[in-house]
C-alpha cells in the first residue's frame, strides 16, 4: 500500500488526469469504485473503467474517450442515443455510450438479454434503461446495414 | 373528458420589449407576478436582468427566436417543454428556436426552482400568454407596414401573411414590433390546433450530451481555480475538536488545510434559517488541492477528532424511537372527519396494520459540488443547484455581503430528487473561497455525499379501519417520522372526502441526521402503504379492490372541501385505462397483477404491476401506467419522465435500504447501497387519458404508486403480504426484477 504522501502524479487514476490535467471532462466522476460505470472509457478498444485505471499503468495503451469516439458525433451509437433520446439529467450518458460502443465492436449483433447484460454495470440513476436497451439495439441494426 | 380552462393570466404588463442595439426584438416577461415599474429591458443581449423577468426572447432579424431561460435543467426536461410551449403560441418552427441557459445575478428571482414537478403548471399560463402576446405584436408591426388592419393577417410558422396573400417573416417586423404598446388579453390557441405541442421534441441538450460538452457543475473550470476536499463529522451528531494535517500537507498536489464552518455555525444559530439551508453544526477540515484527486487523497490522509455531543442514533434506536410515538399519543392531527373513535368502538372489526420504511439517500450521479469565487469586489458562484434564489441569498448573509455582488450560474445538474434544494454545498464552496480567496471547486466524492446526506426521513405508517356490517366506517392513519411531517394538501389526498370518519395524525421526533425533500416527499412511501391497506381491507371485506376503490370515490364527487384536490372523475378514468391496457380483467396463466391508483402532485395516476414465478422466485416483469396530467407537451421527454419514475419507485421499495449505527450511515457507495440496475428494470408500458386541461408534471407522481403497485403483486405471487421497505429485507423468497 502507498503512504498518501508517496503518491505522485503516476499514481493518478486515468479519470482524473483527463478531468482535471488534460481538460477533458466528457468522461464522469460517480463512484471512484468501479461501480458505476461513469468513467468509462475504451483502452485498446475494451470498455474500461477510467477511474480504477492509474495513469502509470497505461504506457503504449490506446485511449479513447467520449470525446474521440467521433470527430463530430456520428458513431452509430451517438445517433441512436439521439434518435431514442435516451438522456434524462444526462449524467452518465457519456459512460453508458463508451459501454455501449465498444460492446457493439465485440458483438455486433446482440440479442436483447445480451444488451440487457452487456448494460447492466452502467448505473442509470435517472433510470432510463429500457431507452438505452433500445438505443443499443438500434446502434447495432444501424451498424449492420 | 374534455373541458377547457380558460387562461386566468391576464395581468397587466407581465411583459416588456426593446429593440435590441445589435438588431432584433427583446422580451422580457414573468411567470408569476406583474414586472416592476421600475424594470428596464436591455438592449444588450449579454446584460440579461434576471432580477426583473424570469426570462426573455429574442427574436433575431433573421427571424431566429432564443429563449433565455435561468431555470436549471435536472433532467425533467423542463429546459425543452416549456419553451416548447412559447414557441407554439409564438407560432414558429421548433427548428429555429434555439434554448440558451440564463444566468441568475439576483435575488429577486422569482420560482426558479426546478423541484415539486410544478414547473410546468406554474409556467402554463404565462408562457402561453407571453408567446402569443408577441405574435401579436409582430402582426400588428406587419399591418401598420402594409398599412391594413391586423385582423387581416395572420401569422403562422415565422411568417405573416395578409388578405391579399402578401408576407412578411418575423424577422422583417421585429423593429417596428419592439417599440409597439404591449396589447392585452390576446386569445390563446384552441389546443386543438396546436402543431407542436403534442409532438415529441428530443432534449435540447442532446448534441452536446452525446459527445461530453462540459454542461455539468463538475466540468466547469476557470484558469487558476484550485479544488476543495471538505471532510465533515462522520457520525451525525458529532462536531470537530481538533485535528493533525501534517500527512495531508505532505500530499503530491495538496496546497493548504484549512477550516471552515465557523460562518455557518453563526449562521445556523440565528433565529430564522431559510428552509433550504441545511448545515452540520460542526466545523469542518477542508484540503485545498491543484487537482480533485490529490485533494481527495490529501483527506483521507487528515487525522481528525471528534466529540459527541449527542445521541449517535442507530437503526434500532430510530425504530423504537417511531414505534413509541406511534403508540403514544403526542400526535398533532392535520384532518378530521366526524367521529374515528366512535366509529372504532361501534365497529364489528378494526383492521390495524404498520408500515415502515428506512431513510434513503438521493444519490443523485453527479454528485454534489459547487464552484466559488469569493473577491473584495464580487462574489461568483456557479453549479448545480435548484434553488439559485435561496442560495444567494444564504451567501450574502453567511460571508455579510452585498446580495448585489453575488451572480451565481446554474449548470445542467447530474440529477436532483430534491437534494439540490438544499444548497449546503453552495456555502461551503463560498466560505472556502471566502477564506482562500481563490477561485475554487468543493467536489463531494460519493462517500460523502451518501453519508452527509440530507436524508428522506425514516417513516413508519399505522393505518386502522372500522369495518360495520360490511362498510368502512372510519379510517384513522398516523405517520410518524423523523424530523418532519407530511405537510400541505398531503392529509387531503385519496381516500380523505369518501369516509364520514376519517382522521390523519402526525408525530416526530428530532434528530441529528439531516433529513429533507426526496423524490415525491412523503408519498413515495405514504402510496406504498395506503394502497397496500386498501388492498388488504378489500380482501377482508372480500370485494374487488377495485370496484372499491370506485365505489369509495362516489362519494366524494361534488365535494365542497377545497381542500380535496384530487378529482372523483379523472381518477375514474386513469382506473378504467390501466384495467383496459393492462388485461386486469381477463388474467394470464401465470401472471399475477398488483393494481394501485394514486393522486400526488396534481396529477392522476393508475398501475398495475406483473409478477410472474420464475424458477420459484417471483419476477417483476412489467408496470402498466395510466397517467392524466393533462396536455401532454411534450410526449417524448413525457414517457422519459414516467419510466424513469416508476422504475426509480420500484428499485427503491425493493433494494433501498439505508441503515445507521452509532450516528454512521451503514453504506457509504454502490458496493454497500443497491440501486436498480439495467437487467432489474421491468418494462413500463404507458398510456395517457387524454384531454385539454391545463398540464401538470412528472418527474415525481409516477413513482409512489410502482413500489405499491409492485409489492400487491408480489403478495398474490406469494401469498406473503410486505409490510416494510426495501421488500428483499422481508421476504422469504427474494423477489427479482427485469
Ligand atoms: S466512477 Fe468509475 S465506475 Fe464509478
Ligand atoms: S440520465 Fe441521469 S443518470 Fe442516467
Amino acid at each position: 500500500m502507498v503512504a498518501p504522501n508517496q503518491l505522485r502524479p503516476a499514481d493518478t487514476p486515468l479519470l482524473w488526469a483527463l478531468r482535471d490535467h488534460l481538460d477533458m471532462v466528457g468522461t464522469k466522476f460517480g463512484c471512484g469504485i468501479g461501480q458505476c460505470g461513469a468513467c468509462t472509457v475504451h483502452i485498446d478498444g475494451n470498455a474500461s473503467r477510467s477511474c480504477q485505471m492509474k495513469v502509470s499503468q497505461l504506457d503504449g495503451k490506446e485511449i479513447t474517450t467520449i470525446e474521440g469516439l467521433s470527430e463530430d458525433g456520428s458513431h452509430p451509437v451517438q445517433q441512436a442515443w439521439k434518435e431514442v433520446d435516451v438522456p434524462q439529467c444526462g449524467y452518465c450518458q457519456a459512460g453508458q455510450i463508451m459501454t455501449a460502443s465498444a460492446f457493439l465492436d465485440k458483438n455486433p449483433n446482440p440479442s436483447g438479454q445480451e444488451i440487457k447484460n452487456a448494460m447492466h454495470g452502467n448505473i442509470c440513476r435517472c433510470s432510463a434503461y429500457s431507452r438505452i436497451q433500445k438505443a443499443v439495439a438500434i446502434a447495432a441494426e444501424n451498424k449492420l446495414t | 373528458m374534455s373541458t377547457l380552462i380558460p387562461s386566468k393570466f391576464s395581468r397587466r404588463s407581465f411583459l416588456r420589449t426593446s429593440s435590441l442595439a445589435s438588431g432584433g426584438m427583446l422580451i422580457g416577461f414573468n411567470f408569476f407576478t406583474a414586472c416592476k415599474d421600475t424594470a428596464k429591458m436591455p438592449i444588450d443581449i449579454s446584460k440579461l436582468n434576471y432580477n426583473d423577468f424570469n426570462a426573455f426572447i429574442k427574436i433575431a432579424d433573421n427571424g431566429l427566436v432564443t429563449i433565455f431561460s435561468p431555470n436549471p435543467e435536472i433532467g425533467q426536461g423542463v429546459k425543452t417543454s416549456m419553451p416548447m410551449i412559447i414557441a407554439e403560441e409564438l407560432d414558429v418552427a421548433w427548428k429555429n428556436v434555439h434554448v440558451a441557459q440564463g444566468i441568475l445575478d439576483t435575488v429577486n428571482y422569482v420560482r426558479q426552482v426546478a423541484g415539486g414537478s410544478q414547473s410546468i403548471r406554474f409556467g402554463w399560463d404565462a408562457l402561453r400568454q407571453t408567446g402569443a402576446t408577441a405574435r401579436q405584436m409582430l402582426v400588428n408591426a406587419a399591418a401598420a407596414k402594409w398599412g391594413v388592419d391586423a385582423s387581416e393577417c395572420s401569422a403562422k410558422q415565422g411568417v405573416i401573411t395578409n388578405a391579399k396573400g402578401e408576407t412578411l417573416g418575423y424577422g422583417d417586423v421585429v423593429k417596428e414590433a419592439a417599440v409597439l404598446e404591449v396589447p392585452e388579453n390576446i386569445p390563446l390557441k384552441d389546443p386543438s390546433t396546436y402543431t407542436l405541442i403534442g409532438t415529441d421534441v428530443g432534449n435540447v441538450d442532446i448534441d452536446k450530451i452525446i459527445v461530453g460538452e462540459p454542461l455539468f457543475g463538475l466540468d466547469y473550470k476557470v484558469d487558476g481555480m484550485v479544488y476543495a476536499s471538505v471532510l465533515r463529522p462522520p457520525a451525525f451528531g458529532q462536531s470537530l475538536i481538533s485535528y493533525d494535517d501534517a500527512e495531508a500537507r505532505a500530499t503530491p498536489g495538496v496546497i493548504d488545510v484549512i477550516k471552515i464552518g465557523a460562518k455557518a455555525k453563526a449562521l445556523m444559530a440565528k433565529e430564522k434559517v431559510n428552509w433550504s439551508v441545511r448545515l452540520h453544526d460542526s466545523e469542518k477540515v477542508v484540503v485545498i488541492a491543484e487537482n480533485t484527486w490529490a485533494a481527495m487523497q490529501g483527506k483521507k490522509a487528515i487525522k481528525a477528532t471528534w466529540s459527541d455531543d449527542s445521541e449517535l442514533e442507530s437503526t434500532d434506536f430510530q425504530d423504537k424511537k417511531l414505534l413509541s410515538l406511534l403508540n403514544g399519543n403526542k400526535f398533532k392531527t392535520l384532518r378530521k372527519d366526524g367521529n374515528v373513535k366512535k366509529a372504532f368502538a361501534q365497529a364489528d372489526k378494526v383492521l390495524e396494520r404498520t408500515y415502515e420504511s428506512p431513510f434513503l439517500p438521493h444519490n443523485c450521479m453527479e454528485p454534489m459540488n459547487f464552484f466559488a469565487n469569493v473577491t473584495d469586489q464580487k462574489i461568483h458562484l456557479v453549479g448545480p443547484v435548484q434553488t439559485p434564489a435561496a442560495a444567494a441569498e444564504t451567501v450574502s448573509e453567511l460571508l455579510g455581503r452585498n446580495i448585489a455582488d453575488i451572480r451565481l450560474e446554474m449548470t445542467r445538474m447530474g440529477g436532483g430528487f430534491g437534494r439540490r434544494l438544499y444548497g449546503d454545498f453552495v456555502y461551503e464552496s463560498a466560505e472556502i473561497s471566502d477564506v482562500i480567496r481563490k477561485p475554487v471547486k468543493m467536489v463531494s466524492t460519493r462517500e460523502d455525499d451518501m453519508t452527509t446526506g440530507v436524508y428522506r426521513p425514516a417513516i413508519k405508517y399505522r393505518i386502522a379501519a372500522s369495518i360495520k356490517n360490511g362498510e368502512i366506517t372510519g379510517y384513522h392513519l398516523k405517520e410518524a417520522a423523523v424530523n418532519s411531517n407530511m405537510y400541505g394538501l398531503i392529509p387531503n389526498f385519496f381516500p380523505a372526502g369518501t369516509l364520514e370518519n376519517y382522521q390523519v395524525d402526525v408525530a416526530n421526533y428530532k434528530s441529528e441526521i439531516t433529513t429533507g425533500a426526496w423524490r415525491a416527499p412523503y408519498t413515495n412511501f405514504l402510496a406504498f402503504a395506503e394502497q397496500n391497506f386498501l388492498d388488504e381491507l378489500a380482501e377482508e371485506l372480500d370485494i374487488d379492490p377495485i370496484q372499491m376503490r370506485l365505489d369509495m370515490l362516489q362519494k366524494v364527487k361534488g365535494t365542497t372541501d377545497a381542500r380535496i384536490q384530487y378529482s372523483a372523475e379523472r381518477m375514474e378514468d386513469v382506473i378504467n385505462l390501466v384495467v383496459e391496457k393492462s388485461g386486469y380483467r381477463t388474467p394470464k396463466e401465470g401472471v399475477f397483477q398488483g393494481f394501485c391508483a394514486y393522486y400526488c402532485h396534481n396529477t392522476h395516476i393508475a398501475e398495475v404491476a406483473d409478477v410472474v414465478m420464475e424458477n420459484n422466485q417471483p419476477v417483476v416483469k412489467k408496470v402498466t401506467v395510466a397517467v392524466d396530467c393533462g396536455i401532454v407537451v411534450n410526449p417524448l421527454g413525457a414517457l422519459n419522465q414516467i419510466e424513469g419514475g416508476v422504475v426509480d419507485g420500484v428499485g427503491h421499495s425493493m433494494y433501498g435500504d439505508f441503515g445507521f449505527k452509532n450516528g454512521m450511515p451503514v453504506s457509504n457507495n454502490y458496493d454497500s447501497y443497491r440501486l436498480i440496475r439495467n437487467k432489474e428494470a421491468p418494462a413500463v408500458e404507458t398510456h395517457f387519458v387524454e384531454n385539454t386541461l391545463s398540464p401538470t408534471g412528472l418527474g415525481e407522481p409516477t413513482l409512489p404508486p410502482a413500489g405499491a403497485a409492485v409489492s400487491i403483486a408480489l403478495k398474490k405471487a406469494t401469498g406473503n403480504r410486505i409490510y416494510k421497505q426495501p421488500f428483499v429485507s422481508n421476504m422469504a423468497t427474494k423477489p427479482i426484477l427485469g
